[in-house]
């Protein structure tokens, strides 16, 4: 049990380096469809709802499989400097992970804009305030304080998501177990080792998110 | 378009069966989920201390860890466990558990936990005053929770049951690693024999959105039968 441990652990700083650069990535992804979902012109807007739809609606392995091995059958992309980041299994991850939550988190982020409250849109408009500046200084806070609880459970989703990067020959904490499993053929040591790891993590992601809750958080 | 053909050429039939056992799967699991459900979620509305920790423990757990470790504990562990069990009756041969079984078993545990929280989510916004007025009608307590609480529960689930079933749904193609040939594995085989892996998992995508598409339009109709009256 503990002659296992270090490599568990080991496997699980790549875990949450997989989850944090995914994370990052995937902000960014979905604060910008969430953008474009509430644009009034219909053809961005259906756009970004076909790629809500099509991330949201598909395996996250099947999304990871057509990036790590259906890109690389496009010989363009073969041919093109892309190959560098496409060819090496983490970036793939970190891609397809980031497209997923991306998704995820631009329904999150619309439903909170849209739930946003018309008096405080009206009333930066009478102060005279820009659009522009009304958007960033009064929409993007708000709707950022709003999904504080979805995004915390979305983060979590993602965290148990990093483990399927352990099928594309990555070894992260679920590539380590299925390591130790096939070296020393006891799955109940290897596995409930990783759970408990994983439940760790999961458990200090709830409480930062939590705490970030109460400290930024509306109050209801 | 001939690698989709039906017959020996093509990877049409392949896929469709494939399909069908993922719609078998799913379906396994959720029913194996709604078992596990209704035997956990009166423990996490129970008063009693202990059997409230154990109703915790077990969405908690599940909820909290990677739904591959899951089925691989299953799939790797549940070969031990099963020959060791047969070892204390004296049958000391090689046990192979169905891949069918084990993972409908796997995702059934990953669902259930989804469908508690649920369940528990239903019977604590349904209005005290049924509880009241059935006790106050003299109603068994089984008939009283037949009658009055589960089908309201019903009602007020089917939302939430629906995201647990596409969440299943897309579970499932995590057994593919355990080689039980749905969508995900039939697409994968298809694809190392032709070579073509972008197009054979755009298929897969395709599938599964079709399935999710098609779950939604049925559950939407449920939902609007149900409320029926309200």
């Amino acid at each position: 049990m503990i002659s296992i441990f270090p490599s568990l652990l080991n496997g699980a700083v790549i875990t949450l380096k997989l989850l944090a650069s995914s994370m990052f990535f995937g902000l960014l992804i979905g604060l910008l469809f969430a953008i474009l979902r509430i644009n009034k012109n219909p053809i961005i807007n259906k756009f970004a709802y076909g790629y809500s739809y099509f991330f949201r609606g598909t395996p996250l392995l099947v999304q990871l499989y057509l990036i790590y091995y259906g890109l690389a059958n496009i010989e363009f992309l073969r041919n093109s400097f892309l190959w560098v980041i496409i060819r090496e299994p983490y970036w793939c991850a970190i891609i397809a992970f980031s497209l997923n939550t991306g998704a995820y988190t631009s329904e999150i982020l619309r439903s909170a804009f849209q739930t946003i409250k018309e008096g405080y849109i009206e009333a930066a408009q009478s102060l005279g305030v820009t659009k522009k500046i009304t958007f960033y200084k009064i929409q993007i806070p708000i709707a950022i304080k709003q999904s504080l609880p979805a995004y915390g459970n979305e983060i979590i989703l993602m965290l148990k998501g990093t483990s399927l990067a352990s099928v594309i020959t990555i070894m992260d904490l679920m590539g380590e177990a299925r390591k130790v499993n096939v070296l020393t053929f006891k799955p109940f040591e290897a596995f409930i080792t990783a759970g408990i790891i994983y439940l760790f993590i999961t458990f200090i992601i709830h409480n930062i998110v939590k705490y970030l809750e109460k400290k930024y958080g509306f109050q209801t | 378009m001939e690698l989709l053909s039906f017959g020996d050429t093509g990877w049409g039939d392949e896929l469709f069966f494939a399909t069908l056992m993922t719609i078998a799967v799913s379906i396994a699991a959720m029913v194996i989920g709604f078992v596990f459900a209704l035997i956990f979620t009166p423990l996490k509305l129970s008063k009693n201390k202990t059997l409230n920790v154990i109703g915790n423990c077990y969405t908690t757990i599940i909820r909290g860890v990677p739904e591959l470790l899951v089925i691989y504990l299953l799939f790797f562990g549940g070969t031990g466990a099963a020959m060791y069990v047969a070892s204390i009756f004296g049958y000391n041969g090689y046990i192979e558990i169905n891949a069918f079984i084990t993972g409908a078993l796997a995702i059934g545990i990953i669902s259930g936990a989804y469908s508690t929280e649920v369940f528990r989510g239903a019977i604590l916004s349904i209005d005290k005053g049924q509880f009241e007025a059935s006790k106050v009608l003299g109603l068994k307590k089984n008939i009283q929770f037949y009658k009055v609480i589960l089908p309201q529960m019903l009602r007020l689930s089917i939302p939430n049951l629906s995201n647990v079933w596409q969440i299943t749904l897309k579970d499932t193609s995590l057994i593919s690693v355990t080689g039980l040939v749905e969508i995900m594995r039939q697409s994968y085989i298809a694809a190392g024999s032709t070579r073509d892996p972008l197009f054979f998992y755009s298929v897969a995508a395709v599938l599964y959105l079709i399935l999710t598409f098609l779950s939604m339009k049925i559950i939407n109709k449920l939902e609007v039968r149900y409320n029926k009256g309200f």
